[in-house]
């Protein structure tokens, strides 16, 4: 296929979700207050068949935002270079508002683990991320959005903060971020700090995507909280909390409602997205 | 230091100690938070495969199957981040796995969703007009070959696959025969549709998939079978793309 001039060219300062193809009839049927939709790079990659003729009907109708949960853009070695091809590849007919990833590892040697592995905030691991990002950057031929991880436990060896580590990184490459405020509230609550003070620090100029999510709620051996980005249930209130405190900050952004395992009807979903639609809607009031 | 290898050792072997250096966060060592790691990594690669052989977590039982899924996938974890492709070795995993060799259609059973995927997945093809395919004469039709869409998959089989696979996907399916049912599987639109082939049907189509003349391939055949019919079925699901006379 040959790639095309983008139809979207941004995502709008407005809800969005995370598609699921059992959506697929609702969302072409009436989809607000969605305004545009994110897919998981890795989905659609295959070489045909359902998956990527919903793909090019919904992006005929809504910007879409790539979010790639395979890169390891922190792993230790090198980047899987044929997986880089494959995201060019997606990007090149696509052509999406969007590109995202994650400040995490989730490959090893030829080994893919399937989940956001954590980093310690070093300088060396600075030095390889940057490297990867711009590497990411010079073959797609676009700025792509890092978001934050959800924290279980940090690093002895880290000398950085997040926030200072996620600014640094955008100063040395020149990429985006995507704040995603269940992972700010989740490694808050996990590590004893404080979501506000979070938000506070971050490069809140940098940010083009937000992400909310639902978290479970467990506990550490010592019985304090251990909330897991689980992405399974409602946002929770204290996360809208904080929609409001960082969007009072930052102004409207893109806010995206991901719902990714027990995966509702799609009016439950919707509901999720009106609820973010009025958050904006205060924003642009009191702006 | 914390290095990956390390950290990876002890992802997926419960019995490693987790690593030095990561804290809690409240001045303590980060113990049983490791382990949503360890938990995150299992159970999502045991839904992949929940996911993947829905039929084979039917047969084996659920919490059966489970136990299954963990020993594989230690075994085996994804070699790519593309999901969509994650387990194609159970095939070869189950042959070799001597408490289920009693069970011998297991592997079958998994070759048999592999290529359900596989079709699923399949880069998309144009099919021939039907009109065209009738409208060659039969002396020049036994010389031609035929070209298939890659949605288009043959699995062989000496078991009753195809009714074992129905009786555990379809309510209200017939009991399987004891008779040799290979596996063709269509893809009309988005859809793979599994069907049952001969012994015969299944040595000739294999042939034909190889770029075989249609003569040729009747004759690689080892029983009598309908090639007429055989290729209205592949028709019918638009499998065939193209052929040279």
């Amino acid at each position: 296929m040959l790639d095309r001039s983008p139809r979207f060219d941004q995502l709008p300062a407005m809800p969005g979700i995370g598609y699921k193809p059992q959506h697929f009839a609702d969302i072409m049927e009436d989809a607000r207050p969605v305004t545009w939709l994110e897919i998981h790079a890795e989905n659609y990659m295959g070489d045909g068949g359902r998956p990527l003729a919903q793909l090019r009907a919904l992006s005929e109708r809504f910007p879409i935002s790539v979010h790639g949960v395979g890169l390891s853009i922190g792993g230790a070695g090198a980047l899987d270079t044929e997986h880089l091809a494959r995201l060019k590849h997606l990007c090149g007919w696509l052509q999406p508002a969007s590109f995202s990833e994650h400040l995490a590892w989730s490959t090893h040697g030829a080994e893919f683990l399937n989940d956001l592995l954590p980093l310690p905030y070093t300088d060396a691991t600075l030095a390889r991320v940057a490297a990867h990002i711009d590497q990411v950057q010079d073959t797609l031929g676009r700025k792509m959005l890092l978001e934050n991880p959800s924290s279980y436990l940090a690093f002895a060896e880290s000398t950085w903060e997040e926030t200072e580590f996620l600014a640094e990184l955008t100063r040395r490459t020149g990429c985006g971020l995507l704040l995603d405020i269940n992972n700010v509230f989740i490694s808050a609550t996990n590590l004893g700090t404080s979501p506000q003070a979070y938000i506070d620090a971050y490069p809140l100029d940098a940010v083009g995507e937000i992400h909310l999510g639902g978290h479970d709620e467990d506990e550490d051996s010592e019985g304090r909280p251990l909330l897991i980005d689980s992405h399974g249930r409602e946002i929770a209130d204290p996360v809208w909390a904080l929609l409001d405190y960082t969007l009072a900050r930052c102004g409207a952004k893109p806010v995206l409602v991901e719902w990714d395992t027990d995966v509702p009807d799609w009016p439950v979903l919707a509901a999720e997205a009106c609820r973010a639609a009025t958050a904006l809607d205060r924003i642009a009031a009191a702006q | 230091m914390t290095d990956q290898t390390e950290f990876r050792a002890a992802l997926l072997d419960a019995r490693q100690p987790v690593p030095d250096g990561l804290l809690d966060g409240h001045g303590g060592g980060a113990g049983k938070r490791f382990s949503v790691y360890r938990n995150n990594v299992a159970v999502s690669l045991t839904e992949a495969l929940q996911t993947g052989f829905p039929v084979l977590r039917k047969l084996l039982g659920l919490g059966n199957f489970d136990q299954l899924a963990g020993l594989y996938l230690r075994a085996h974890p994804p070699a790519s981040p593309l999901m969509m492709h994650y387990g194609a070795q159970m095939p070869a995993f189950l042959e070799g796995f001597a408490p289920l060799q009693h069970i011998g259609y297991l592997p079958d059973i998994a070759r048999l969703e592999l290529a359900i995927r596989a079709s699923y997945h399949a880069a998309d093809a144009d099919p021939m007009d039907a009109a065209k395919l009738a409208a060659i004469p039969a002396e020049t039709l036994s010389t031609a070959r035929l070209q298939f869409a890659p949605a288009l998959k043959l699995v062989r089989s000496p078991w009753p696959l195809f009714d074992i696979w129905r009786f555990n996907s379809e309510a209200g399916a017939p009991k399987p025969q004891a008779v040799p049912q290979p596996v063709l599987i269509t893809r009309p639109e988005f859809d793979p549709i599994p069907a049952p082939l001969t012994l015969a049907e299944a040595e000739c189509l294999a042939a034909l998939l190889e770029g075989v003349r249609l003569d040729h391939a009747l004759a690689a055949a080892t029983g009598p079978l309908d090639l007429t019919d055989l290729l209205s079925r592949l028709v019918r699901g638009q499998a065939i793309t193209d052929i040279q006379t």
